[in-house]
């Protein structure tokens, strides 16, 4: 076995540099007690706690796609020792490396979830007779000699298995949380207790349910996938499941990377207007009113529509089909960070004109202190909670956003998997009969929970960050801790 | 008053002329008229007479700022730029790039009309339902009423309204067949092609605005003045409505008024997948065939509207709260 050659795409670079950033941030919090208190009140909010635990799910599906390479082919048997190694011209992910076995699975056309036979009548010979009838999949339940009888038994067998497997990794997990927090509540046992009574520090009984929730439908999943198409399959047989989890990173490169994009002009820029104030805020402000006064899904279109005009002429900047998709994601990132930094420009330059008149910069002023100085050291910090309540509260629009955007032909290339091109094949896929539900179901779970799970952390983030809104979440009267 | 106005019509002249400036460079400097003519031509193997033809039929082989081939005032005004950014002040959108060459401005106003229809009803009604479900959600404030409806409410702001449509074209249209699945028709008949998409919409939305509401609502119930209203005697209801709601309505003219100059250029996606004929789905047309004359004329039309809906908006608080000055 020969080494991959590594490919790094450009939004592989960029969340990358992501993480390395969050690793950064979180060697912060770690020295730092406000920040700490914060994040601490951020996982002692229940729903924030198991949004972020499904979160970090979808995150680690996301980087595990982020690996991308080529495969070197197996040289030709005579061929010189010093011949250089030459590698496939498709570009895979280490995902696509783990779920080789659902690209192989491929049928000819559609099926339903968990099915053994084709959802259209073919004609095909059977037992040396040509008949018309609904024919096997060829890999769907195909280890079953007589799917009529042993089907149901079958599936039983195996989701029980999985869902058992992932009960007991579950319950090795709780285990190893009682087990780490043996020293702080006497016992074991006493621990065990405690989480189940919910008496712990963090809301550990919500978080551990959420684990539960999360290994027992994966392990069911995991059980059957290798056998069977857990979602069905499209109309050109491929796995809907498999989209399905490609369809994540994309979600998640919309998501963050748009975001960050706005991120220098809006606090480099915001920070500017609100510490210089006279021309120069004049001069920022027209620049952000000019660019919110054009509604944003038509400066998108117009952007995109430019970038696809650029693209044509530029056909050296890519070599293969998915570097060509990949930088159009990027692009359309870029896109939207240039056209959505008003938002948070105003935001930062509001809190800017507050802080300026504070008595530390005030003292920085008078001691001397350079502007340039005072705006990175004093101002700089002081507004990051708004950019990082900004950053997480878009996150969940911007996945939304991207399937209204796919959806209009101006978002990503329809070679990618995502969210939007999913759904957009569902609506005719609606109208067929019989009804192909699954394409559309399976995206609708995936978006939603994911949408759902950011919405939760988000809320989280902006109640223990936010030292002004006021918190109105409901809650339900408990009774008092013991 | 009448100085203000004319103090943010001048201001939105300048922004005008920046969006303008912005989207000429955008389409004829960053991509010269001769990429829009090969991309809108199509095909591997376009020749430069095909490309020459393209742009005299439209008026693009011009100079683009300076004519220098002209006399006078001509020297300016026979120009791409001319032609194209500043004739849109005077709401002259020129005709578009495709084949048929349809005079934007003419489409633009029936189309705005049949935008209308949808927009209108569901501007008025996304208002009033999602105040009541705000306000019923305040009424029984710490209740399980209030802590699943703000489930709800999260729940539904997680579901792209992609999702909505076509659940809904699914159940009403194809199962229960009870309105037609799209088209439009004329008049009266509008109503039946209109009530899936407005119900619709109005679910989509309903969600992150009543949540938003509900959090204004109890900001205003922690005020002294509430306090006051209470400790007089008045009942819940009152307070809710007479007091609570006309403070309230700063905020909530802030954010209906965000969707104001939608109302006017009709919603993309709702037109386009009920196949209402609108500025929505005309955006949809024109991005689909890479018309770029229309995107330029609907970017600027866009504009107008918001800048207009900003003033509007100031003057609606003028009316909601008489201690608002505009000056």
């Amino acid at each position: 076995m020969m080494a991959p050659r590594f490919v790094l795409l450009w939004t592989d670079t960029v969340l990358w540099a992501m993480v390395a950033v969050l690793v950064w941030y979180g060697w912060r919090v770690k020295i730092n007690p406000n920040l700490r208190a914060n994040w601490l009140k951020v996982l002692r909010d229940p729903a924030a706690l198991c949004a972020g635990i499904v979160l970090a799910l979808f995150a680690l599906v996301t980087l595990l796609d982020s690996v991308h390479f080529r495969r070197a082919l197996v040289p030709a048997a005579g061929a010189p020792a010093g011949t250089p190694t030459f590698y496939a011209t498709t570009t895979e992910s280490l995902l696509d490396a783990l779920l080789a076995r659902q690209i192989e699975m491929r049928e000819t056309n559609y099926s339903k979830p968990l099915a053994t036979l084709g959802l259209n009548k073919e004609a095909f010979e059977r037992d040396g007779k040509p008949v018309h009838d609904y024919p096997r999949l060829r890999f769907g339940g195909a280890h079953l000699s007589d799917p009529a009888t042993q089907w149901a038994g079958d599936l039983r067998e195996r989701i029980g298995l999985g869902a058992a497997a992932g009960l007991a990794v579950a319950i090795a997990i709780t285990l190893f949380v009682a087990a780490a927090l043996r020293t702080r509540h006497g016992t074991m046992r006493i621990a065990l207790r405690d989480i189940a009574a919910d008496r712990t520090h963090l809301p550990l009984r919500a978080g551990l349910l959420t684990v539960t929730v999360i290994c027992v439908l994966g392990g069911a999943v995991a059980a059957l996938m290798n056998h069977y198409h857990v979602f069905g399959t499209d109309r050109t047989g491929n796995d809907v499941l498999y989209q399905a989890l490609k369809s994540v990173r994309t979600a998640f490169v919309i998501g963050t990377l748009a975001t960050v994009a706005t991120l220098p002009f809006a606090v480099v820029l915001g920070v500017l207007a609100g510490y210089f104030k006279g021309w120069v805020d004049e001069a920022i402000q027209y620049l952000y009113t000019t660019l919110t006064s054009v509604p944003n899904v038509l400066l998108i279109a117009a952007c995109v529509l430019m970038v696809q005009v650029f693209l044509d002429k530029h056909p050296e900047m890519f070599e293969t089909g998915s570097e060509r998709a990949d930088l159009k994601i990027f692009l359309l990132c870029v896109i939207l960070g240039l056209t959505g930094w008003a938002t948070l420009c105003r935001l930062v330059r509001g809190e800017t004109l507050k802080l300026r008149e504070l008595d530390f910069v005030q003292a920085a002023t008078a001691f001397g202190v350079s502007h340039a100085r005072i705006m990175a050291r004093h101002i700089a910090p002081n507004v990051m909670h708004l950019v990082l309540i900004t950053t997480v509260l878009s996150f969940s629009d911007l996945i939304l956003y991207e399937a209204v955007l796919t959806y209009v032909g101006v978002g990503v290339d329809p070679s990618m998997n995502s969210f939007g091109g999913m759904i957009n094949l569902a609506r005719s896929e609606m109208s067929r009969d019989p009804l192909v539900w699954w394409s559309f179901a399976a995206a609708f779970g995936f978006m939603v929970t994911l949408v759902l799970a950011a919405n939760l952390f988000a809320d989280g983030v902006r109640d223990a960050f936010d030292p002004r809104a006021r918190s109105f979440r409901p809650r339900l009267r408990r009774s008092l801790p013991v | 008053m009448l100085n203000y106005l004319i103090r943010r019509v001048g201001y939105g002249v300048l922004i005008l002329i920046g969006v303008n400036l912005f989207t000429f460079i955008l389409f004829f400097t960053v991509n010269t008229p001769d990429d829009m003519a090969r991309l809108n031509i199509g095909g591997k193997r376009v020749t430069q007479e095909q490309i020459e033809k393209w742009k005299t039929e439209r008026g693009y082989d011009k100079p683009l700022y300076w004519n220098e081939r002209e006399q006078g005032s001509a020297r300016a005004t026979n120009t791409v730029f001319w032609d194209r950014s500043v004739s849109l002040f005077a709401l002259n959108f020129g005709r578009s790039d495709a084949q048929n060459a349809i005079d934007i401005g003419h489409e633009i106003r029936v189309r705005m009309g049949v935008s209308l229809q949808l927009a209108v009803p569901l501007f008025i009604l996304q208002v009033i339902a999602s105040v009541a479900f705000a306000l019923l959600l305040v009424f029984f404030r710490h209740s399980r009423i209030d802590f699943w409806g703000v489930v709800l409410c999260v729940l539904m702001l997680s579901i792209s309204s992609l999702f909505y449509i076509i659940v809904g074209q699914l159940m009403f249209s194809r199962m229960l067949h009870l309105v037609p699945m799209s088209g439009w028709a004329g008049g009266l008949d509008a109503v039946k092609f209109l009530m899936l998409p407005l119900g619709l919409c109005l679910l989509s939305r309903l969600g992150g605005e009543a949540r938003l509401y509900r959090a204004m609502f109890l900001e205003e119930i922690g005020k002294d003045y509430v306090r006051t209203a209470r400790a007089k005697g008045l009942s819940e209801t009152v307070v809710l409505f007479r007091h609570v709601l006309k403070n309230a309505l700063i905020p909530i003219i802030t954010s209906a008024g965000s969707y104001l100059p939608y109302v006017f250029l009709g919603s993309l996606v709702f037109e386009s997948f009920f196949g209402i004929p609108g500025l929505g789905a005309f955006v949809i047309e024109a991005i689909t065939g890479q018309d770029f004359a229309i995107v330029r004329s609907m970017v600027f039309l866009g504009a107008v509207l918001y800048i207009a809906s900003n003033v509007l908006i100031d003057l609606a608080y003028t009316w909601a709260d008489p201690r608002v000055r505009l000056t």
